[in-house]
């Protein structure tokens, strides 16, 4: 199938950018997007043209690399999927596509498609974690998890930071991503010790990166490649305010 | 040169316990003097960061992602051996370093898989403390499965995704150091070469991947957990950015490269569907316990549905040649059964490259829901690739190159033969042999970081004075130098052909001629072959772009460039060693039956590589392997 593609170009952070227009020609259905993306570059390097620049590197929808909103919606909108696992069955022939990178403040645009999602970083850095020494722990079946709060804990461990949920929302919120990690912990006996502190610290954090607010349009959990639940972010706010309880 | 691996003697038990009392301990106090740099990640090197820093050492580490959550260990599947014998099933330290000795093909040295081993059981419980939510049995305990290659139930996973959430565990170790202020992330970050000071490692020069920028590091230690090279073979299940490219720069710099052309196909992947492919996708070996590979027993039924196959037409070549061990033989056994029954024209799928594997049986026995229940994730994202349903019609999977059991050479203390530089994870060649075990390289990744290189890195530095070669050393400009010289002779090449067209050509090269069955002519083949590309790549190569811009071109072009020299050392180490063991099989060696055939006799030894310069041979050193414990013998599944 041929295809048109309205693809966001820009050189820097600080320069301006706007969609150019190329020609996807002779895709295969069993393509995934990101290896039509490759022929495209492929074709761009021969004439000398700078290829479009874009995040990506397990290709098997993990990693949390690759970033790219797909006519509108981020990683393309289908259940589930990472862009690097949407395959070009699920377009048409003659389709026009429009790509743009992550779009929100606290995710400064490299080049093209690329975008900086250190800010994500920072909150973890705030307090994702439990504080458990390397060799000072206790033997791992003496500490009992029951299955459902290890259900629980794993379903929200199942984010892969990849930002689709900041990039979804109106108010580039993250508190998807926030919620996942506070909640993962705050289920688990290992992480009790530390559950005020860190949901204050996290949250604190995310307000520095210059990430919004929730006002429940549920667009992170459309958006998010693991089907993650709002739930978590309920969660995040009965964690955030028992942290304010004496 | 023989080469002397430092392990400690005596009872095998007591080795690493009496080495960790033997080996010198760096002052509190003085921890903080000392910088060490730690190049990648993933569980080797995040966990080795973040352990590091912790006992107050001052870490830089760096990463090509743009997070250090990223590294390729997020992509393993399916678990995490340990030695805990919690199911009861005679389970023990002893025997899980029997079954890695055994499973590596009698090519690893004992002392290092014996340590690995003890180790395991801290693992799981450092994981469970950093919340790790591996799964659980309804009382609260940890749940085990089988995999191949071992009889008891050892290995701890957390659904289909083991190795994001043990990276994920050692990402937030990571974290909370970065908070303290003992680590320095240094993200989007490539090492491009080592810097080497009168035989000493003592810093690297790295490309800021976003600006272009070459900027050095000066360290007390240089320790790479830089993962592994399948992708030489193009088309591999590792991801776009795994490269070879820190790993060869230390070996162009005097490290030696041990047994590089023991790789490991791995033998349930998605098989290729075209030309376009950029890559392979695996799914976890776990599926062999609950689905039985076969194909049919008749050439002409090989284009027909599965279904129109009945029972007594299918041949389930695993559990005929293995009734022991069934589907789940070892990796390197399984894939090569595979490449045999396509080769006997009993293929299935595009191209016939492809075997079944059936879940049927398991569903009627356990239900749809128990399956989805353990792999769901697996297939869906059969689904996602191939379009088809895997509870409805069986799955279609072919081998693929997966991991790389060589790498650079190290000592027990996992320092190579530059002092100064240490290498852990997949990226040294110590305790797989010549074929790893599924759900090892999790364990040895962790084992590695958590538990060895914080103790065996103090030994090395309590004989160096910290800080006594810094960046201003002549060393450090013309590392910068050399790096800029070869970025800059990349994008004046201009020619006609793309950094991916060449790499593809390369994996073309490898894939056929150093793949699964390697014969003495096909290797001299492939040596023809790559010089030959190599120059070409050279004269002929396009990267668009300049050297300071955020350019995926210029990161490709270095990477297949060293790709395309390292090849021929792979290539070298296949010839050399005439024998088939593991991973490595030579058709000239094996049995009637068609057997892998070991030659103790002659090749009972490491095989250390030197480089000697482009285009000339490298010098081959050897480390002899011991066996004092385990008795060398046959591999036998059957």
């Amino acid at each position: 199938m041929n295809l048109t593609l309205y693809v966001w170009r820009q050189k820097g952070p600080k320069e301006m950018g706007k969609l150019e227009q190329y020609e996807a020609k002779n895709v295969s259905p069993d393509q995934s997007f990101l290896e039509m993306l490759d022929e495209v570059n492929e074709e761009l390097i021969k004439t000398g043209k700078d290829p479009i620049a874009f995040d990506h590197d397990c290709r098997e929808g993990i990693c949390g690399m690759c970033s790219q909103v797909i006519n509108g919606r981020p990683h393309g909108g289908q259940d589930r999927t990472t862009v690097c696992q949407l395959h070009m069955r699920t377009f048409k022939d003659g389709d026009s596509i429009y790509i743009e990178p992550w779009r929100a403040k606290a995710f400064p645009i490299v080049k093209d498609l690329v975008v900086d999602r250190s800010a994500l970083d920072k909150i973890q850095n705030s307090g994702g974690y439990t504080s458990c020494h390397t060799g000072g722990v206790p033997d791992a079946n003496s500490i009992l998890v029951s299955k459902v709060a290890a259900e629980y804990a794993m379903d929200a461990a199942e984010c892969i930071g990849c930002g689709a949920c900041v990039a979804g929302c109106p108010n580039s919120c993250a508190m998807l991503f926030t919620g996942n990690k506070v909640a993962q912990l705050a289920a688990l006996p290992q992480g009790l010790a530390e559950a005020r502190a860190r949901v204050k610290a996290m949250t604190e954090a995310a307000k520095e990166c210059g990430f919004g607010n929730c006002s429940n349009h549920y667009e992170c959990q459309a958006s998010c490649p693991k089907g993650i639940d709002v739930k978590f972010i309920a969660k995040l706010n009965r964690e955030y305010i028992k942290s304010l309880l004496p | 040169m023989i080469l002397d691996g430092k392990c400690p003697t005596g009872p095998i038990e007591k080795s690493w316990d009496k080495h960790r009392f033997e080996m010198k301990l760096v002052n509190p106090a003085n921890k903080r003097k000392y910088k060490i740099l730690m190049v990648g990640t993933g569980l080797a090197g995040g966990a080795g960061a973040a352990s590091l820093g912790e006992l107050g050492y001052n870490v830089h580490a760096f990463c090509y992602q743009d997070s250090a959550r990223r590294a390729h260990s997020i992509a393993a599947q399916g678990g995490i051996n340990a030695a805990k014998n919690y199911p009861n099933d005679g389970d023990s330290i002893y025997r899980l370093f029997y079954d890695t000795i055994k499973g590596g093909d009698f090519r690893a040295r004992e002392a290092d898989v014996w340590r690995l081993s003890q180790v395991s059981n801290n693992i799981i419980d450092q994981c469970v403390a950093q919340g790790v939510p591996f799964a659980r049995d309804y009382a609260g305990y940890l749940d085990n499965r089988s995999f191949g290659g071992a009889q008891v139930s050892r290995t701890f996973f957390a659904r289909g995704q083991t190795g994001q959430q043990l990276l994920l565990g050692a990402y937030s170790a990571l974290c909370r150091q970065v908070k303290a202020g003992t680590v320095t992330m240094h993200p989007r970050t490539e090492m491009l070469d080592l810097v080497v000071v009168d035989g000493v490692a003592r810093g690297i020069t790295v490309r800021n991947l976003t600006t272009g920028q070459i900027e050095s590091h000066w360290g007390d230690a240089v320790v790479l957990a830089t993962g592994g090279y399948v992708n030489v073979f193009y088309l591999s299940t590792n991801a776009m950015g795994c490269s070879v490219t820190a790993a060869w720069k230390a070996a162009k710099k005097g490290a030696y490269m041990a047994n590089p052309c023991y790789t490991q196909i791995h033998p349930t992947c998605i098989p290729q569907h075209g030309e376009h492919q950029s890559k392979l996708t695996l799914m976890s070996e776990s599926l062999r316990n609950d689905g039985r590979c076969w194909v049919p027993k008749k050439k002409e039924d090989c284009e027909k549905p599965a279904s129109a196959i009945p029972e007594e037409d299918r041949d389930y070549y695993l559990e005929r040649k293995y009734p022991s061990f069934g589907n789940l033989a070892p990796r390197d056994i399984a894939s090569r059964a595979a490449k045999e029954q396509c080769d006997d024209n009993r293929g299935v799928g595009p191209g016939k490259r492809g075997v079944y594997l059936d879940f049927a049986d398991s569903i009627n026995r356990l239900g749809q829901s128990t399956i989805a229940a353990r792999y769901g994730n697996l297939f869906e994202m059969y689904e996602k690739i191939t379009d088809e349903n895997g509870y409805k019609q069986p799955m279609r999977i072919y081998p693929a190159p997966h991991y790389a059991m060589g790498g650079l050479w190290v000592d027990y203390n996992c320092m190579s033969n530059v002092p100064g530089l240490f290498v852990l994870g997949e990226a040294n060649f110590s305790v797989h042999g010549a074929n790893r075990l599924g759900a090892s390289a999790l364990m040895q990744g962790l084992a590695d970081g958590y538990f060895v290189i914080p103790y065996t890195i103090a030994n090395y530095l309590v004989t160096v004075k910290p800080g006594q070669v810094k960046d201003d050393h002549p060393e450090f400009k013309k590392s910068v130098d050399d790096v800029n010289g070869q970025i800059n002779k990349l994008l004046s090449i201009n020619g006609k052909k793309t950094v991916s067209e060449m790499h593809r050509a390369l994996g073309k090269i490898m894939w056929e001629n150093v793949g699964m069955a390697r014969s003495k002519q096909s290797l001299n083949q492939a040596l023809k072959e790559i010089p030959a590309l190599r120059e070409e790549f050279w004269k002929n190569v396009k990267v668009t772009g300049t050297a300071g811009e955020f350019n995926q071109q210029v990161e490709n072009a270095g990477r297949v460039a060293d790709f395309l020299e390292f090849a021929e050392m792979l290539t070298r180490d296949a010839l050399h060693r005439e024998e088939s063991c593991g991973g490595h099989f030579r058709v000239e060696h094996q049995y009637e039956d068609g057997e892998a055939k070991r030659d103790d006799e002659n090749f009972c030894y490491v095989g250390a590589w030197e480089f000697k310069g482009v285009d000339k041979e490298p010098e081959l050193h050897k480390e002899p392997l011991k066996f004092e414990n385990i008795h060398l013998a046959v591999r036998s599944y059957k």
